[in-house]
């Protein structure tokens, strides 16, 4: 006799903690084939707000971290990722209806994401800030900062690796995330949630929905205690709207991209701000 | 109180050859605008300057045009090495022109002689300097390899430093191999004008820079247009919103240096005579109009009644009139509008309970003035804590720890710039650390170079202006590709 599975229920990923949607609203998830997959919980803009309010929360915790410490955070996502792989296999294949080997190659595409930006967070203030030498007795030092709350729409096309390619830039440098999955694909980052909640990432740094984005992403353009919107995933939407709309608070606002985005110092420079620190230096 | 009385020392505005009326400066040449024609007056006297050309939506067609073909046909065809020989030029014939300009700009603005000759005109000729040397080694910026230019820039720029604000826009723009749609404020078109005299004298490319005058809806006219590649605006957070709202989607790249609300924190252990100067230059230089001043003075309360009435007796010497005049610290006001918001928000501020003091000191018969003022034991929640006045007006708060210091300096959508004075290095970096401020002067404030990047968090706006930080305004760089 076989052993009946015993399925897994999919819900929001919100302050280190798994809630379902306050709306108790969730929406099918679908195999390729069209087959059932599970319910996952559908966000609601009360969902989106509890997020930011975690994110927020969480925000001056994680930027004071040393850039040492919060490298070796990411490092760690891409070790439990490794560990767990063959449940990404599974997933990412059953979803988006590819083969067991180019699911693979996606999970090993993500965990590089992660590996390449944790090397990032102890020097990207290094390559991007500089000393300068203005006409006077000062020193004077130019180093970026994490911009505060993002709230990221993650590529729609793509399980695990597009959601990993807007996260990890946004987080290295001590910024918290608000991000939206991909609609058709959320089950796999439901499964990183459950890898990040078993990580050192303290609760409330990522904060992942699942559910519409073309619902949610307008509360997240006009939240006033949101600083940039990260519109990556948002190709598909009405997204010059959710940019318009940003612009009341103005927000920094990162225009969408055709799939996934490549990996680079510049989507990690987007979501700092520089701050400039003169100081007198005394006659002596 | 009686101070050492002086003679008027005037500066002589022989020095300044203006014509009557200005054009445009489209292609090269001034030429009429469409608009109906508006005069610029000095704000110390009322007086006419001269009539300026108004443009239309006609004329901001001709200017990006112009800007348009200059890049395609000659600006993106010369080599850095030779774009920076240009701007080494302009930086040349600005020191060379730079009595005539202070003049020029304090007439117009209301400035005091002493800060247009002192600092605003020195800063126009370092930044083209400072820039003109990036032009050809642009690969070495850090910002990717072989950024390019962006196209042709809409540049709208405030009233409070006319040509230091054209400078902070012409100067990288033309370096990163762009050209350049101006616009300079209503009240101030005037030093904008004598700049373009200089580009000829530069023999800069006609259509390389083009500078239209007029109002609002000319600036709006500039940045709405379908061929401009990049904006960037100085000047209110609300335009800044509306700009942001209405380039949203068009793909131009856009930055704003919008308004800010300083916090000024003042340490027990500060050097108060140092402190004392600081506090003054922080919301006293310009009259106030400067969108980094340190308006919001949070000193440590065992040390406040001494700060408050020491800031009293220094303000109580400062010679407020003439801007032309040599000895004057407090020049006009730039125009009525703006006299009338400060005296508005002022008397909320006295009505919302705040303590108010003035200085004594003759106000001019004609002109737009407003004395020194402070409010004391404001409250955080008081629209002069909140709101930028952009005038001469401090608004004085109290704090007892590092950490309420850093928490009422922070509560602001602003995060322009903060000053931090205390003689205690360590508790410095630690307070910097935690400001939400672009910007933070310690032990000094109002310094600026064009080697040290300026601009701000949260409402204060994107983007830098300055340094290496600078040019990736006006390049096209990886996130834009």
């Amino acid at each position: 006799m076989t052993r009946l599975a015993v399925p897994k229920t999919y819900k929001l990923y919100i302050g280190g903690k798994f809630p379902r949607s306050e709306s108790g609203r969730t929406y099918e998830v679908v195999s390729s084939k069209g087959a059932f997959l599970a319910n996952a919980a559908k966000a609601s803009r009360k969902d989106a707000r509890d997020a930011v309010v975690a994110a927020r929360a969480a925000q001056a915790g994680w930027s004071s971290a040393t850039g040492y410490n919060r490298g070796q955070v990411l490092y760690r996502i891409a070790e439990l990722l490794e560990g767990r792989r063959a449940q990404f296999v599974e997933e990412i294949a059953a979803a988006e209806g590819v083969s067991a080997a180019a699911a693979s190659r996606q999970i090993d595409a993500a965990i590089d994401v992660w590996v390449w930006y944790a090397g990032w967070a102890d020097k990207y203030v290094q390559v991007a800030g500089n000393g300068n030498p203005v006409s006077g007795p000062y020193f004077n030092l130019s180093t970026p900062e994490p911009t505060g709350v993002v709230a990221s729409i993650a590529p729609q096309g793509s399980s695990l690796l597009g959601l990993v390619s807007v996260i990890a830039p946004v987080i290295l440098s001590g910024n918290t995330i608000v991000v939206i999955a991909s609609e058709p694909y959320p089950l796999s980052a439901i499964s990183l949630s459950e890898v990040l909640a078993t990580s050192d990432v303290p609760g409330g740094v990522i904060n992942i929905l699942t559910g519409s984005a073309a619902e949610i992403a307008p509360w997240l353009a006009s939240h006033a205690d949101v600083n940039a919107l990260d519109l990556t995933g948002a190709e598909a939407l009405e997204w010059i709207d959710l940019q318009i709309s940003a612009a009341d608070t103005l927000k920094r606002v990162l225009a969408p991209v055709s799939g996934v985005p490549a990996a680079t110092l510049d989507r990690i420079v987007a979501f700092t701000e520089t701050k400039t620190v003169w100081h007198t230096k005394s006659l002596i | 109180m009686s101070f050492l009385e002086y003679a008027p020392a005037p500066e002589s505005t022989a020095i300044l050859n203006l014509k009557d009326s200005y054009g445009l400066f489209i292609n090269g040449d001034f030429v009429p605008g469409h608009g109906t024609p508006f005069e610029t007056i000095s704000p110390a006297t009322e007086k006419r300057i001269a009539t300026i050309a108004n443009a239309n939506e006609k004329d901001v067609d001709a200017a990006v045009a112009a800007a348009r073909r200059a890049y395609e046909k000659t600006w993106s065809k010369l080599s850095g090495a030779d774009r920076g020989k240009y701007l080494f030029r302009i930086a040349r014939l600005v020191q060379e022109r730079a009595r005539e300009l202070a003049v020029a700009e304090s007439l117009d603005n209301g400035k005091p002689i002493k800060e247009s000759r002192d600092v605003d005109i020195p800063l126009v000729a370092a930044w083209f300097f400072y820039y003109a040397g990036w032009a050809d080694k642009l690969d070495y910026a850090g910002l990717g390899a072989a950024p390019r230019a962006l196209g042709v820039a809409a540049q709208v720029i405030p009233w409070n430093f006319p040509l230091l604000m054209l400078a902070w826009k012409i100067a990288p723009a033309l370096a990163a191999g762009n050209t350049v749609v101006l616009k300079p404020a209503e009240t101030t078109p005037l030093s904008a004008l004598l700049f373009a005299e200089i580009l000829q004298q530069a023999e800069l490319p006609a259509g390389v820079v083009n500078i239209i005058t007029g109002a609002g809806d000319t600036g709006q006219a500039l940045v709405q247009h379908p061929d401009v590649n990049k904006v960037a605006f100085t000047g209110s957070t609300s335009v800044g919103r509306a700009i942001a709202k209405s380039t949203a989607g068009s793909g131009k790249k856009l930055t704003l240096e919008l308004g800010g609300k300083a916090a000024n924190i003042v340490f027990d252990d500060a050097p108060i005579d140092q402190a004392i100067e600081g506090i003054v230059n922080g919301i006293f230089f310009n009259q106030g109009h400067v969108c980094c001043a340190g308006s919001r003075l949070l000193v440590q309360e065992n040390i406040h009644d001494e700060v408050v009435d020491r800031l009293k007796q220094r303000l109580s010497t400062l010679r407020l009139g003439d801007p032309l005049d040599k000895n004057t610290d407090i020049g006009a006001i730039n125009s009525r509008e703006q006299l009338d918001r400060i005296r508005e928000l002022s008397d909320i501020g006295e009505a919302e309970g705040a303590e108010r003091w003035t200085a004594e000191c003759a106000i001019p018969e004609n002109g737009f003035w407003f004395a020194p003022t402070i409010f004391d034991n404001v409250s955080t929640s008081s629209r002069i804590a909140r709101e930028e006045v952009f005038g001469p007006v401090l608004s004085v708060l109290s704090f007892r720890t590092p950490a309420e210091a850093i928490a009422k300096a922070n509560n602001t959508p602003y995060g322009l710039s903060a000053g931090i004075w205390s003689d205690k290095g360590s508790k410095i970096l630690a307070v910097a650390d935690q400001l939400k401020a672009g910007v933070i002067w310690a032990n000094t404030f109002n310094r600026f170079d064009p080697a040290s990047p300026f601009g701000g968090y949260k409402e204060s706006g994107y983007g830098r202006e300055g340094g290496r930080h600078g040019l990736a305004a006006y390049l096209k760089t990886g996130i834009d590709a």
